[in-house]
C-alpha cells in the first residue's frame, strides 16, 4: 500500500496572509451590517406591516380611465428609453473609437476619454436626470438626455473593450499592405466587433427601459411620477398597478432583446 | 546609385544587418544578417519558438527590432515615420497562417481591401461603394485563384482552403514586390495545403514577387524555396541554396 501521509492534505492550511484576509473580509461584512442599520427586530415586525400594505394595494386599480392614463405614461416611458438609448449608442461609436487602445488615438487620448466615461458612469442616472431637469426644465426631454448620457458612459466603454478584444489578424494583414489606421479600423476592427456591439447596444436598451421607469420620480418624464403620486396620496392600488406594469414591460423588453440578439447575431455564436 | 550601376549590380529587395530582437529580457534571435535578391523565394525554417514569425514581422516593421537594420525595397525601416512605412507597405503583403479575412464581409470586399494601401478612404471599405476598376481588379484576382464564382459569399462561409485562396488574392491585388507568407498552409489538411502552396508559388513566380515564407514542412522549403535560411539557438544557423540541401540537412534544425 502507498503511504497515506504522502497524499495531499484534504484541506490546505491557509497562509498567514490568507488567514488575515478572511478575518478582514468577515470584519467588513459585520461593519457593513452595523452601518446599514440592520435590525432583527424590524425584520420580525415588518411582515404584518408588509401584509397590511399588500392588503391595501390589492386588488390593483384596473379602472379603464386609470389604465388609459398609465398606459399613455408607459408609452412615454418607452419613447424616452428608445430615443435616449439610440442617441447614446450613436454618440458612443466615435467616443469608443477614441477610447480604444491601439486603434486610432494615442494613449493620452485613450486615458482622458476613458476617465471621462468612468465619471459619467459613476454619476447615477437619477442624478443626471436632476441635472437635466435644471438645464432643460421638467418633462420627458430631460429624461431622454439623462438616458443618453448614461448610455454613452456604458456603451462608450464597452464598445471600446469590444474593439480591443477582436482578433488582430485581419488588422495586421491590412496594415501589411500599407493601409492607414482609419481604414484598418473601418475594414477589419469594426466589422469584427459588430456582433459584440449589437449585444452591448441591446443590453443598453434594456438598461434604458429600467432607468426610464424611475426618472419620473424627479420630474424627468415617464411613468415614475405616477408611482410617486400613488405613494404620496396613499393610493396604493394605483401604485401597485404601476409596479406591475413596469415589471411586465421590463420583462417583455428583456425577452424581446434576447430574441433580437439571436436573430441579428445569428448562428455565429 | 547611377542608372549604370543598377543595371550591373544585383538588386536586393531585402537586406538585413545584425538584426536582434528581445521581448523584454528574453532574447529571441541575435545578429541575423541576410539579403534577398529580387524575385527570390526564400524559406525560413526552424523549430517552434525560434522567432520565425517575429523575424518576418520585423521585415515589414510590424514589430520593431531591438537593434540592427532592415532595408526593404530600398528603404530603411528602423525608426521610420508612419507615412514612410505606409509608402513602403503599399508594395508588400502578408499571408498568414489563419488567413485573417474579415469574417462578416463578402469575399469581394475582402479582396478589395488589398488595395487600401494605394487608395485610402470609404470607397474602398466595401465592394458596394468601390470604383468599377477596383471591383474589376478584385474579380480578376479572384479568378486567378479560381474563386470568381464565390465573390458574393460571406468570408466566414468558406472552407479553410478557400479562405487561404482569398487571402492570396487580397495579397496579390496590389501587385506587391515583396510578400511575407507565415505558415501559409499550417491550418489546412495536407491535400489542401499542397494545392495552396502550388497555387501561391505559381502566382508569385509569374509576377516576379520576392517571397519569404516559413513552413514546418521540410519538403515545402526545398520544393518551393530557391534558398533556405535556418534559425536555431537564436542565430541564423543555415543559409544555403535549396538545391544544395537534403531533407536530412534540415531535420537537424528541429533538434
Amino acid at each position: 500500500m502507498t503511504d497515506i501521509s504522502s497524499f495531499p492534505r484534504r484541506v490546505e492550511r491557509p497562509s498567514a496572509l490568507a488567514f488575515l484576509g478572511y478575518v478582514l473580509a468577515i470584519a467588513i461584512v459585520v461593519w457593513a451590517f452595523q452601518g446599514a442599520g440592520f435590525s432583527l427586530d424590524k425584520v420580525l415586525t415588518s411582515p404584518p406591516r408588509f401584509a397590511d400594505f399588500m392588503s391595501r394595494a390589492f386588488p390593483p386599480n384596473l379602472e379603464p380611465d386609470v389604465l388609459a392614463r398609465l398606459g399613455r405614461k408607459m408609452v412615454e416611458t418607452l419613447q424616452i428609453a428608445f430615443a435616449g438609448a439610440v442617441l447614446g449608442v450613436v454618440l458612443s461609436l466615435p467616443v469608443a473609437l477614441l477610447a480604444a487602445r491601439g486603434l486610432i488615438a494615442g494613449p493620452w487620448i485613450n486615458g482622458i476619454v476613458r476617465n471621462i466615461l468612468g465619471f459619467i458612469r459613476a454619476v447615477p442616472d437619477i442624478a443626471w436626470a436632476l441635472v437635466f431637469v435644471v438645464a432643460v426644465g421638467l418633462g420627458p426631454f430631460a429624461g431622454t438626455l439623462a438616458i443618453m448620457i448614461d448610455t454613452v458612459g456604458f456603451c462608450g466603454r464597452f464598445f471600446a473593450d469590444d474593439m480591443e478584444a477582436v482578433d488582430k489578424g485581419s488588422a495586421e494583414a491590412l496594415t501589411a499592405t500599407g493601409a492607414r489606421r482609419l481604414d484598418v479600423t473601418a475594414c477589419a476592427t469594426l466589422p469584427a466587433a459588430a456582433p459584440a456591439f449589437v449585444s452591448t447596444a441591446l443590453y443598453a436598451l434594456e438598461k434604458a427601459v429600467r432607468s426610464s421607469t424611475i426618472l419620473g420620480l424627479v420630474g424627468a418624464g415617464g411613468i415614475g411620477i405616477e408611482l410617486k403620486v400613488g405613494f404620496d396620496l396613499f393610493d396604493y392600488p394605483t401604485a401597485m398597478t404601476v409596479i406591475l406594469m413596469i415589471a411586465v414591460v421590463v420583462i417583455a423588453i428583456e425577452a424581446l432583446s434576447t430574441w433580437a440578439r439571436k436573430i441579428i447575431i445569428g448562428e455565429q455564436r | 546609385m547611377s542608372p549604370h550601376a543598377s543595371e550591373t549590380l544585383p538588386r536586393h529587395d531585402v537586406s538585413v544587418q545584425r538584426l536582434t530582437k528581445n521581448f523584454g529580457d528574453t532574447p529571441i534571435f541575435a545578429d541575423v544578417s541576410f539579403r534577398l535578391l529580387r524575385g527570390e523565394a526564400v524559406a525560413l525554417v526552424g523549430a517552434n519558438g525560434t522567432g520565425k514569425s517575429t523575424l518576418l514581422r520585423c521585415l515589414l516593421g510590424l514589430i520593431p527590432a531591438s537593434s540592427g537594420t532592415v532595408e526593404v525595397l530600398g528603404r530603411r525601416i528602423s525608426q521610420p515615420r508612419p507615412a514612410d512605412l505606409r509608402a513602403l507597405r503599399c508594395r508588400t503583403g502578408l499571408v498568414a497562417q489563419k488567413h485573417n479575412l474579415v469574417p462578416r464581409l463578402s469575399v469581394l470586399s475582402n479582396v478589395i481591401h488589398g488595395l487600401l494601401g494605394q487608395h485610402s478612404g470609404p470607397r474602398y471599405w466595401s465592394q458596394s461603394f468601390a470604383p468599377a476598376q477596383a471591383r474589376a481588379a478584385a474579380m480578376e484576382a479572384l479568378d486567378q485563384v479560381g474563386l470568381g464564382h464565390l465573390a458574393g459569399r460571406r468570408a466566414d462561409r468558406l472552407s479553410g482552403g478557400q479562405s487561404q485562396r482569398v487571402a492570396i488574392a487580397r495579397a496579390l491585388i496590389g501587385q506587391p514586390q515583396l510578400l511575407i507568407a507565415d505558415e501559409p498552409c499550417a491550418s489546412l489538411d495536407p491535400a489542401a495545403g499542397e494545392e495552396i502552396m502550388a497555387l501561391f508559388f505559381k502566382l508569385v513566380r509569374e509576377n516576379g514577387v520576392t517571397v519569404v515564407f516559413t513552413s514546418h514542412h521540410v519538403d515545402h522549403a526545398l520544393d518551393y524555396g530557391d534558398r533556405v535560411l535556418g534559425l536555431a539557438g537564436g542565430k541564423l544557423a543555415l543559409d544555403a541554396t535549396a538545391a544544395s540541401l537534403s531533407t536530412s540537412d534540415l531535420r537537424g534544425l528541429y533538434d
